[in-house]
């Protein structure tokens, strides 16, 4: 349903067209700084609670105030999330980027817009509807100053109009984002009610996209992932933060401490947790490795310029065998990149982040929902396996707003790893830090601070022994870093399993993982709907990779691995691991421009390598 | 110490009946007459003497031939030998994970001013509750002699050059961001930094103390500013540095007008017989004033030149329960299922 089949007639109104309903893209293209969230966010509740599924993706500049920005609300009743390529209803607030927002339409496409911009006069194949937004703006908002960001309101009320949105319900979603401001909520609402008056007596519906009422929200809640990822370290017992403010990771933290402060305050008044804005990613990391040899649970959360400061403190964690967890939301790389942009670049340096033989484990959520699982089974890896665990969510992911379950309240108790206690020690006498006790690799550690006169070790980046010793003799250093590996191969049976949808007919299986499901899931229906195409499909979790990759890869003669970066770097990651012979079967479709990959662009990339 | 009438003679112990033995770590690996085995011998007395319990200390340290030295002393306590320049961050998050850690960092000019001047500059503003020693002997030793960046100006390597760069003052530095002990002793002067290093352990709050502690080996020949002939030549004792510990119960007498007496957070005391005149070490622009001084007449000022018992440390501030986070139970850290639910539906 992505393209519009009837071409529109200016003048005959929408019967000439069929009726499309709950499946349209609409588009708010305004200035940042300008108030418009808050007028998107009504919008975009207000379809949510008409039962209809419903995400919002915002896609903002590098920027305070004063640069062009545009929100996307795509409805879609058959629950497709990912972003949609074409525009269905363009509203068009900002003047300097309005013709060419109106030139980049497909025919047939609507436009709300300002009326002085008079952009009907860009195009004739699509349908306008020009709004004096000045005019009606003076009587609801007395104030002058404010009618700047009063007057975002006027299209969320000219657009529940012609989108045959209830008003009741935009009402309650007005209501719900002013919650404790009464007064702005009710100007507010009068320039809503302004619009949406001046569209029902002025104009006429020759568009075919209307909202109607639908029961697939039920239960649902609207979050963004950096939100769940903070109630996910919260739930997940952790103990100790340290951040330096990046976008798009500064959310997430600027969440968690709101959670914690209500949430993880004892009896006693005092805070279960601390949290330390660092002076730079170097030292935030330092702290969480500090903090984690220590014992605490901690975290930090960044983007890919603090994932390149980090690289020497991963290293050292990943030798000294000291757990950490790190956030990535990523972003546009490399350098400074496009940091307000969505990318997953980010996937074979943190695989390897650090000089010398070093890998890590990598978790790819994909949902708010496993952004709060993966949060629990990220510090638990993490102690696990004394070593960092890198969370790869995305600034799609972290973000915007996606429609999710409830998340359910973990049932795994917590997993503090292998840690002798003062108890402990009595039993055994003594301990050996590094030392393969159990055979899979991993050693038993102390804390500081453990009151037996055997407890200490000496933690040290430089070549040790299995009791922490300085040692600089080659059996001793090899021995070490073999055992360290070995771990790693022993974490293949305890990461997350990937998420497998396969008929076992089809010899074309499609690998994803993050944010780029969303596109799969529309692709694989493009596929099946429109070319009569099956395909197989594999989302990755985690890394290192288990079984089911491998037998998945075995399985299929074609295997397009898709993903958010240039290089093809997870088909990189993916042909390191699997036997030689099958390299050859994996292709790679590659998206870079820092918008959410869309279903329609994988379909055809996939029909045309298909084809060749 | 009591004694019994016994075959053997009971060895001495201190108030929590540890050997000084007990408080000893491995055998240095340093050269013979380095500054730095000095000042951890200065470690091991005065944490045997102030009774600390070897297993409630933490050790930090970075890079470089000072950073070497925890694994020097007191071998019952953890250590972390971390990167380079980056030990105050370590230190922070293991503090705030166990606040009831005594936490030391021992580290050196390079490892502090060159690539760790951001985070030492960070720590002391925070005023963590850290005793962090600088052993400073003016010149990168790992690396065969090339000029640290507290250097001084004119001073010389070995191969004639001379260092053209102004030096940066440690203290002076520690002091204007918020440290509230800042003193500086030379590796040669046992009583001082005995005494000095006592005070430290009954701070709370950063302890920041620069050590002279010469290079044998790449600095210590004529020309330079950091060797142990220069030291002592040039060394200015603002103050003679006594310390009294709370548990000892001596009442020495003293005229105000020769000392000044700080009481520590422990209740310890802190005495400091006037040399100058009118000396006050909780008066930070007089310190700062007095370290410029001392720059231009090229003196080596020693002693304490700034203290203050009663700000708020970094752990107070974050108001951190009293058990160490490190080992909250699941039951403290998990909230409840009723918490969730209510998150979620504040989100429906």
């Amino acid at each position: 349903m992505a393209t519009i089949d009837v071409v529109p007639q200016e003048s005959s109104g929408h019967l000439g067209r069929k009726r499309v309903v709950n499946d349209m893209s609409i588009q708010v293209a305004t200035v940042n700084g300008s108030g418009s969230q808050s007028s998107n966010s009504v919008l975009l509740r207000s379809i949510f609670q008409m039962g209809v599924p419903v995400s919002g993706k915002n896609l903002f500049p590098s920027n305070i105030a004063g640069l062009p920005t545009w929100f996307t609300i795509r409805a879609n009743k058959d629950g497709y999330i990912a972003r949609k390529k074409e525009i269905d209803l363009l509203i068009a607030m900002n003047a300097e980027t309005a013709q060419d927002d109106v030139k980049s339409l497909a025919p047939g496409a609507s436009v709300l817009y300002d009326e002085p911009l008079a952009l009907d006069r860009v195009r004739d194949d699509l349908v306008f509807y020009s709004v004096p937004y000045d005019k009606l703006v003076a009587p609801v908002c007395p104030e002058a100053k404010l009618r700047k960001l009063v007057k975002n309101m006027i299209y969320v009320g000219v657009a529940a109009h012609l989108l045959d949105i209830d008003m009741n319900e935009v009402e309650k979603a007005l209501r719900r984002q002013f919650a404790k401001k009464v007064k702005a909520a009710n100007l507010n609402l009068a320039a809503v009610k302004a619009g949406y008056d001046y569209a029902a007596s002025n104009l006429i519906k020759r568009d075919p996209f209307v909202i109607a009422r639908m029961d697939k929200t039920q239960g649902k809640i609207i979050i963004d992932g950096n939100s769940a990822a903070a109630l996910g370290c919260m739930f997940a017992g952790c103990t100790v933060v340290t951040w330096y403010p990046i976008t798009p990771s500064s959310s997430l933290v600027e969440t968690l401490i709101e959670y914690m402060k209500e949430h993880r305050i004892g009896p006693d008044g005092k805070a279960t947790f601390a949290i330390v804005q660092a002076e730079d990613e170097l030292a935030a990391v330092g702290m969480v490795i500090g903090a984690a040899w220590a014992g605490a649970r901690s975290m930090t959360a960044t983007a890919g310029p603090g994932i390149s400061l980090m690289a020497e403190f991963t290293g050292l964690a990943y030798y000294v065998e000291i757990p950490a967890v790190i956030w990535d939301i990523q972003r546009v790389g490399p350098s400074t990149g496009l940091p307000t942009r969505t990318s997953q670049g980010d996937v074979l340096f943190t695989a390897f982040l650090g000089h010398g033989d070093t890998k890590h484990i990598l978790l790819f959520p994909s949902s708010p929902e496993e952004c709060f699982t993966l949060a629990h089974d990220a510090f638990d890896l993490a102690e696990q396996f004394q070593t960092p665990v890198f969370v790869m969510s995305d600034l799609d992911l972290g973000m915007n707003n996606w429609m999710t379950d409830p998340f359910t309240y973990p049932d795994k108790p917590i997993n503090r790893g292998k840690v002798l206690t003062k108890e402990d020690l009595e039993k055994v006498g003594n301990f050996a830090r590094y030392k393969d006790i159990d055979g899979d690799g991993i050693p038993y550690r102390t804390l500081p601070g453990t009151d037996h006169p055997a407890a200490a070790y000496f933690a040290r980046g430089s070549g040790h022994n299995e009791k922490g010793q300085y040692s600089e003799r080659p059996d001793d250093f090899e021995r070490n870093l073999e055992r360290i590996n070995k771990k790693f191969e022993t974490a293949r049976s305890f990461v997350p399993r990937p998420e497998v949808v396969s008929a076992g007919k089809s010899k074309i299986g499609i690998i994803a993982f993050g944010t780029t499901h969303w596109a799969i899931t529309e692709c694989r229906d493009q596929l099946r709907n429109e070319h009569k195409l099956e395909t197989d499909y594999l989302r990755l979790k985690s890394y290192p990779f288990t079984h089911e990759v491998h037998d998945f890869i075995e399985q299929h003669d074609r295997l397009y691995v898709v993903e958010q970066n240039r290089d093809g770097q997870m088909a990189t990651l993916l042909k390191l691991d699997i036997k030689p012979e099958l390299t050859p079967r994996l292709r790679s479709i590659c998206h870079i421009h820092g918008l959410p990959i869309d279903a329609r662009s994988v379909t055809d990339e996939l029909m045309m390598m298909e084809s060749e | 110490m009591a004694t019994t009438p016994t075959d053997a003679p009971k060895p001495k112990v201190n108030r929590i009946g540890l050997q000084v033995i007990d408080y000893r770590g491995g055998k240095t690996t340093l050269c013979a007459g380095c500054g730095h085995n000095a000042i951890s011998e200065r470690i091991i007395d005065a944490m045997y003497e102030m009774g600390i319990k070897p297993e409630g200390v933490a050790k930090f340290s970075g890079i470089g031939c000072s950073s070497k030295t925890p694994a020097y002393f007191m071998n019952r306590s953890h250590s972390f030998n971390s990167v380079h320049g980056r030990m105050p961050s370590v230190a922070t998050g293991a503090l705030m994970a166990n606040k009831r850690l005594l936490g030391i960092g021992v580290t050196g000019d390079g490892d502090t001013v060159s690539i760790g001047a951001g985070q030492f500059v960070h720590l002391m503003r925070r005023n963590l509750p850290i005793i962090y020693v600088i052993e400073d002997n003016g010149c990168y030793g790992l690396t065969k002699g090339q000029f640290s960046a507290t250097a001084d100006l004119g001073s010389t390597l070995k191969s004639g050059v001379i260092n053209d760069l102004p030096p940066v003052d440690t203290c002076m530095l520690a002091i204007q961001l918020g440290a509230t002990m800042v003193g500086r002793s030379f590796s040669g002067d046992k009583k001082q930094l005995h005494a000095m290093l006592k005070a430290a352990l009954a701070h709370k709050g950063t302890v920041m103390l620069d050590v002279i502690s010469p290079c044998v080996t790449f600095n210590d020949h004529e020309g330079s500013t950091k060797s142990y002939k220069y030291v002592l030549e040039h060394e200015e004792r603002l103050h003679e540095v006594d310390f009294v510990p709370s548990f000892e119960n001596i009442s020495v007498e003293y005229d105000p007008g020769t000392a000044f007496d700080v009481t520590m957070h422990d209740g310890s005391r802190l005495r400091l017989r006037k040399l100058e005149e009118d000396y006050n070490p909780t008066d930070k622009i007089q310190a700062m004033t007095r370290l410029m001084e001392a720059h231009v007449n090229g003196e080596v000022l020693t002693g304490v030149f700034y203290i203050n018992s009663k700000a708020p440390n970094f752990l107070d501030m974050l108001n951190i329960t009293d058990q160490p986070l490190a080992t909250l139970p699941e039951s403290v850290v998990r909230p409840s299922r009723e918490v969730l639910e209510k998150c979620m539906e504040e989100l429906r």
